[in-house]
């Protein structure tokens, strides 16, 4: 990565105060987006891929602590006056929720909630607003959309539902889109249509965008740099290609091992991770992914991995006994 | 998986039932009694009544008759004209009173809800105060400080009201709050105020506005409770409370001077009643499926 970047995420820590001790969500992370890039984010449940975005967008929860700087287009998000913050989200951060059952306004009509964020971004009269969410209603794929624009949420499926919230997420020409599982809750059909309609926006628009997600499927074809993270941490990061030739860290591995095969013979047990994340009040000496790495070592279990460069400048790794043989080779 | 089986049951419970759900004729029959209490309260002045303040004590306590249709209470006057005046001052009370606690409890409360702590704290401990403070205690010592008019009534009932409509604001708030829609208009760059105005108020008011016709009710039995004691209205201007207690001293010989009233308050609370569960039902499902 050459180009200046347009986000560049370093050192941050998300530290939430829970009735059982600090938990710390995000633990130094950085990351870097170039314009028109996209970034994939993966990881299970609970390893910090929301809070992450939430930091990134300054929305954490009041009781938690950032650390680190957040470099957005030159400015740093972290302390930045919150009514300069405003103004950049939406017009220049846009977020697209994971279930567009909750992330509309259920008594609001679809027009109202695009028009209204047209004119408060925009400064647009009424009527421009108007054409302009019928535009971005087609855009999105949404058939006869001056109709849909007086319905409710609740009238729509769920996949319309979640292209009307990335019709509003795109209104205000964001420079970076961050989708946080964009399509976790929707019909396995759907999920692709999504993504494409994501991906082909996204080129059309030169933005740039983070797609996180806790499925590697979704991230193979669709982003330029995976980062993977486990219990709050980056533990492989790689340029999309490179890491799926060539995959370092045992996490990588065993996430992509657990993607059901569409080939494989009848009552193939399916390969889980076994065991469960680390507690993230109690941070465990040594590498967090050692108790159910089936390379682990004595150093593993001793001293944590820090994320290095090896062979290339752009793949690193948190792992002291990285996989050498081809991913491939593993399904 | 849970999430598509639950969107598919939602597909398949709201779009064929939403619009086709049936109100029922209890619910209509409310609705025509209140139309019709409103109307004749409103166009009073308009109705060949006889005045509700004239006496006749050669008439007293008259049974029904042409010229007075329902007879004459215990001094004499019109019991149908009294009727109908009285039915305005329950009415006035009866609805002015839940604005002002829907109004400010409501504000209150959604305030609380949304920026919660301290504020929180000052707002929920001081209605903790209001409510510990007997009602009946306050509206005596403000009607004898600042005398009996329909405007103390007014407000002291509404005064009394805003606790509960406090919590009924922050209860809501505090759920749809940390929905993904608010962080969503966060996201966007939305001010608090617009968030509590645009996105969080419309969702509120429903629960809200159900809780009022129910206050509704509860206002015009208070107002006549505190009338039948002779803290409310002032005597010539007659309300149902009023006339209760009025028609008390001659429950013996003319029961009807207190019934009627009785009768004509219990179809009014019971058709607020009526139509506020009505409408609660209708908002509720829909809440909750989204």
């Amino acid at each position: 990565m050459t180009e200046p970047a347009l986000l560049s995420v370093e050192g941050v820590s998300v530290d939430l105060p829970t009735p059982r001790g600090n938990l710390r969500a995000v633990d130094q992370i950085d990351l870097r987006v170039g314009a028109g890039r996209t970034l994939g984010i993966v990881g299970e449940s609970g390893c910090g891929k929301t809070m992450l975005s939430r930091a990134i967008l300054q929305l954490l929860p009041k009781k938690a602590k950032l650390s680190g700087r957040v470099m957005f287009d030159g400015q740093d998000l972290v302390g930045l006056d919150p009514e300069r913050l405003r103004k950049l989200r939406g017009r220049s951060l846009a977020v697209v929720f994971q279930d567009p059952m909750t992330s509309l306004n259920p008594v609001l009509t679809i027009g109202t909630q695009l028009i209204e964020t047209l004119q408060e971004h925009l400064e647009l009269d009424g009527n421009a607003a108007k054409r302009r969410s019928v535009e971005l209603l087609a855009a999105v794929g949404i058939p006869a959309p001056e109709q849909r624009l007086m319905q409710y949420p609740h009238q729509l499926s769920g996949g319309m539902r979640q292209r009307v919230a990335i019709a509003i997420a795109l209104s205000c020409e964001p420079k970076l889109l961050i989708a946080d599982e964009p399509t976790t809750a929707l019909d396995v059909t759907i999920q692709a249509q999504i993504l494409d309609l994501l991906a082909r926006e996204q080129r059309r628009r030169h933005m740039a965008m983070i797609l996180i997600t806790h499925d590697l499927g979704v991230v193979a074809g669709r982003t330029d740099e995976v980062a993977v993270m486990y219990a709050g941490r980056v533990v492989e990061r790689a340029p999309t290609p490179a890491l799926f030739k060539k995959m370092r860290m045992p996490y990588t591995e065993a996430l992509l091992a657990a993607i059901p095969k569409i080939d494989a013979a009848p009552h193939t047990p399916l390969p889980a991770i076994s065991g469960r994340p680390p507690d993230p009040t109690r941070p465990i000496q040594g590498c967090s992914f050692s108790p159910r790495c089936r390379y682990a070592a004595g150093q593993c279990h001793r001293e944590k991995p820090s994320l290095a460069a090896a062979e290339s400048l752009d793949h690193q790794y948190a792992c002291f006994h990285p996989i050498e043989v081809a991913a491939g080779a593993t399904a | 998986m849970a999430t598509l089986e639950l969107s598919i049951g939602e597909e398949v419970a709201v779009t064929p039932v939403r619009r086709t759900r049936r109100l029922g004729p209890l619910f209509w029959a409310a609705i025509a009694w209140m139309t019709f209490v409103f109307v004749a309260a409103a166009l009073a002045n308009l109705l060949p009544l006889l005045s509700p303040t004239d006496m006749d004590m050669l008439e007293r306590r008259a049974s029904m008759s042409a010229q007075h249709w329902l007879g004459t209470d215990g001094l004499g006057r019109d019991e149908l004209a009294r009727l109908i005046y009285g039915a305005r001052i329950s009415l006035i009370v009866g609805l002015c009173a839940p604005v002002i606690g829907i109004t400010i409890g409501g504000a209150l409360g959604m305030l609380a809800g949304y920026f919660r702590g301290r504020f929180e704290t000052l707002v929920v401990g001081s209605m903790d105060v209001l409510l510990a403070f007997p009602p009946l205690i306050l509206a005596l010592a403000v009607t004898a400080y600042l005398g009996q008019s329909i405007l103390n009534l007014t407000c002291i009932l509404g005064v009394l009201g805003i606790p509960a409509f406090m919590r009924v604001a922050r209860a809501a708030t505090l759920t749809l709050a940390r929905r993904e829609f608010v962080i969503a208009a966060q996201a966007l760059g939305a001010t608090h105020a617009r968030i509590l105005l645009r996105e969080l108020l419309p969702n509120v008011f429903l629960p809200l506005f159900a809780f009022f016709l129910l206050g509704v009710a509860v206002t015009i039995v208070a107002e006549g409770a505190l009338s039948f004691l002779g803290l409310g209205v002032p005597p010539p201007i007659s309300s149902w409370g009023s006339m209760i207690g009025e028609g008390r001293e001659s429950l013996e010989i003319a029961p009807r001077l207190a019934f009627l009233p009785a009768i004509a308050m219990f179809l009014t609370v019971l058709s607020f009643n009526l139509v506020g569960d009505a409408l609660r039902a209708l908002t509720d499902p829909r809440q909750g499926a989204l």
